[in-house]
């Protein structure tokens, strides 16, 4: 009988964790760039929704991380070479988001074990893939390394510096800071639960940052049509040439 | 007031691009140079990526080049046969050129030679303009006047091909104006300037032709190598940013009017030391990046796909 008393106890356990559902939204789920975009903040809230009382084993806590489009980047490295500095080594990473920020209830170390990182790729360092180097550079590592240090420094990768904020087990929210020179694409955000340490269940949604107007316009046929656009520039820097020369004779009347 | 360029992606003052598009117009009306090599260095000094302001860069020197041919054009110091002679090289060196940067640009070291081609020809051009200016100051102090250098006979009048320019009052054979024109296209792909403050010197003390149409041509020929450059670089690059070339471009059109009032005023000599000097300014900075050991060892670059 004790058998079954643990099985029970064991699976009211996990139903318990099951019941913890996350319920979330963010404040906006269209960013438009404009001309002037300088930038825009993003809240994302939500709330634990379950039937069960709080169960007490252990402190919740709660991951949110943004991330934007990814795509493949070029590392490269210089050394000097006859007196000037040069690149000379490069590592192509296959993957790596444009944006990616991480905003929690605690520093990661101590609410995420390493195994659970590495199945839901929640840190920096998870988020960068990087297939192969090329034979001629022996310390792949330090390149991503550098693409990490890079775009942190520049305020694209990180964490949020407010962090994740939890009421009562139950009410969460934190802010990201979208930088003005941010990329265009689907952006994702994910909710993580955790508890002692482990994945108890997550949620995403999508944010569509998109180049409206005459950005839009312009990146658009710049890349779909690059002769027409071509031209446009040309004619453009023509009329700007003529007018300025007629603007100058009638001053100089 | 903050602008977002769609195609550099990166978000600047556009106060900043007005002011450096106004700056290099000063500058253009002061002395009648295009001011592309002025202009990509400042772009890349904000953060404009080095393919999206060589390419831009081209395409605010058309504007600056047409605006001046005008003006030129009035006065009938333009050498348009000469002018054609230079562009069909002018073309062939601008193809070239585009091509050269292609190639660069995938190995990773369209940085480095445009750097380099920035240090060599500042350099040598900011040491030429100092050297004839601070020459021409002292004259004009010990009342001499300037040697007048003879008309002489060179390999170059020796060689087949020959055609009559009426403007120029030349007889000389195509061959070295398809060269100059071709080295000049070269440079204007590769660095986005109008190569002006190459071809200048190269019509004068090359092809001995006469100083009051060098400029004149010099510009004839520029709008249609950089109007060339720029929709080659818009066709295969897609770097051609519109946002930021109307900034320039209207910068530069004030600048322009303001400079030329200023030179009314100024005394040219001393003003050309200036623009020595600064010239250099941008030579020096542009090398010292290459010479000292940078901060940051490693550099990012998106991967076209």
């Amino acid at each position: 009988m004790r058998w079954l008393a643990l099985l029970l106890g064991l699976f009211a356990a996990t139903a318990a964790a099951a019941q913890e559902e996350v319920v979330s939204g963010v404040s906006q789920d269209r960013i438009s760039i404009t001309a002037n975009f300088e930038g825009s903040d993003l809240l994302v809230y939500g709330a634990i929704k379950r039937e069960t009382p709080i169960p007490d084993t252990g402190l919740l806590q709660v991951i949110i991380t943004l991330e934007g489009p990814s795509g493949p980047i070029v590392v490269r490295r210089k050394s000097r070479q006859m007196g000037i500095w040069v690149n000379t080594s490069s590592v192509e990473v296959d993957n790596a988001p444009s944006f990616y920020a991480v905003a929690a209830t605690a520093p990661l170390e101590y609410i995420l074990s390493q195994t659970e990182d590495l199945r839901h790729k929640i840190s920096v360092p998870q988020k960068i893939r990087s297939v192969g180097a090329p034979q001629d550079v022996m310390d792949s590592p330090a390149f991503t390394d550098a693409l990490i240090r890079i775009r942190q420094d520049e305020g694209i990768y990180g964490a949020a510096e407010s962090g994740t904020e939890l009421k009562d087990s139950t009410l969460f929210s934190a802010t990201f800071d979208l930088p003005a020179n941010l990329v265009e694409g689907n952006y994702v955000t994910r909710i993580y639960l955790l508890r002692n340490r482990h994945v108890l269940t997550s949620d995403q949604s999508t944010i569509y940052v998109r180049k409206v107007g005459i950005e839009r316009w312009l990146y658009t046929l710049a890349q779909q049509q690059p002769a027409a656009y071509g031209i446009l520039a040309l004619v453009l820097a023509g009329l700007a040439g003529w007018a300025a020369s007629e603007a100058f004779r009638l001053l100089r009347r | 007031m903050q602008i977002y360029l769609p195609i550099a992606e990166v978000s600047v003052s556009a106060f900043l691009l007005f002011g450096i598009g106004g700056l290099v117009g000063i500058l253009s009306g002061l002395f009648g140079v295009g001011g592309g090599f002025l202009i990509t260095p400042l772009l890349f000094f904000i953060g404009v990526p080095p393919t999206v302001a060589v390419a831009t860069g081209a395409n605010q020197v058309v504007a600056s080049s047409i605006s001046g041919v005008l003006a030129h054009l009035k006065r009938r110091s333009v050498d348009i046969r000469m002018g054609v002679v230079l562009l069909v090289g002018g073309l062939a060196g601008s193809a070239i050129g585009i091509w050269v940067f292609n190639l660069l640009s995938r190995l990773g070291q369209i940085d480095l030679t445009v750097q380099l081609a920035y240090v060599l020809f500042l350099g040598l051009i900011g040491l030429l303009m100092l050297q004839e200016s601070v020459r021409a100051m002292r004259r004009a102090r010990s009342g001499t006047a300037p040697r007048v250098k003879r008309h002489h006979h060179t390999w170059v009048h020796n060689l087949p091909l020959k055609m009559k320019f009426r403007t120029s009052g030349l007889f000389i054979s195509v061959i070295p104006p398809l060269i100059v024109g071709a080295f000049v296209g070269l440079l204007a792909a590769i660095m986005g300037v109008g190569g002006g403050f190459i071809m200048v010197p190269a019509m004068i003390y090359l092809l001995g032709m006469p100083t009051k149409v060098v400029i004149g041509t010099s510009l004839f020929q520029i709008i249609f190598v950089t109007s060339f450059t720029t929709f080659m670089h818009a066709l295969t690059n897609q770097s051609v940013d519109l946002m930021l070339a109307l900034l320039l471009i209207l910068g530069g059109v004030v600048g322009a009017q303001v400079g030329t009032r200023i030179g009314a005023r100024l005394n040219a000599e001393q003003l050309r030391v200036l623009l020595a000097l600064l010239v250099l300014a941008v030579c020096i900075k542009i090398a010292l990046d290459l010479l000292i050991e940078p901060n940051e060892l490693y550099s990012l670059a998106k991967v076209k796909s």
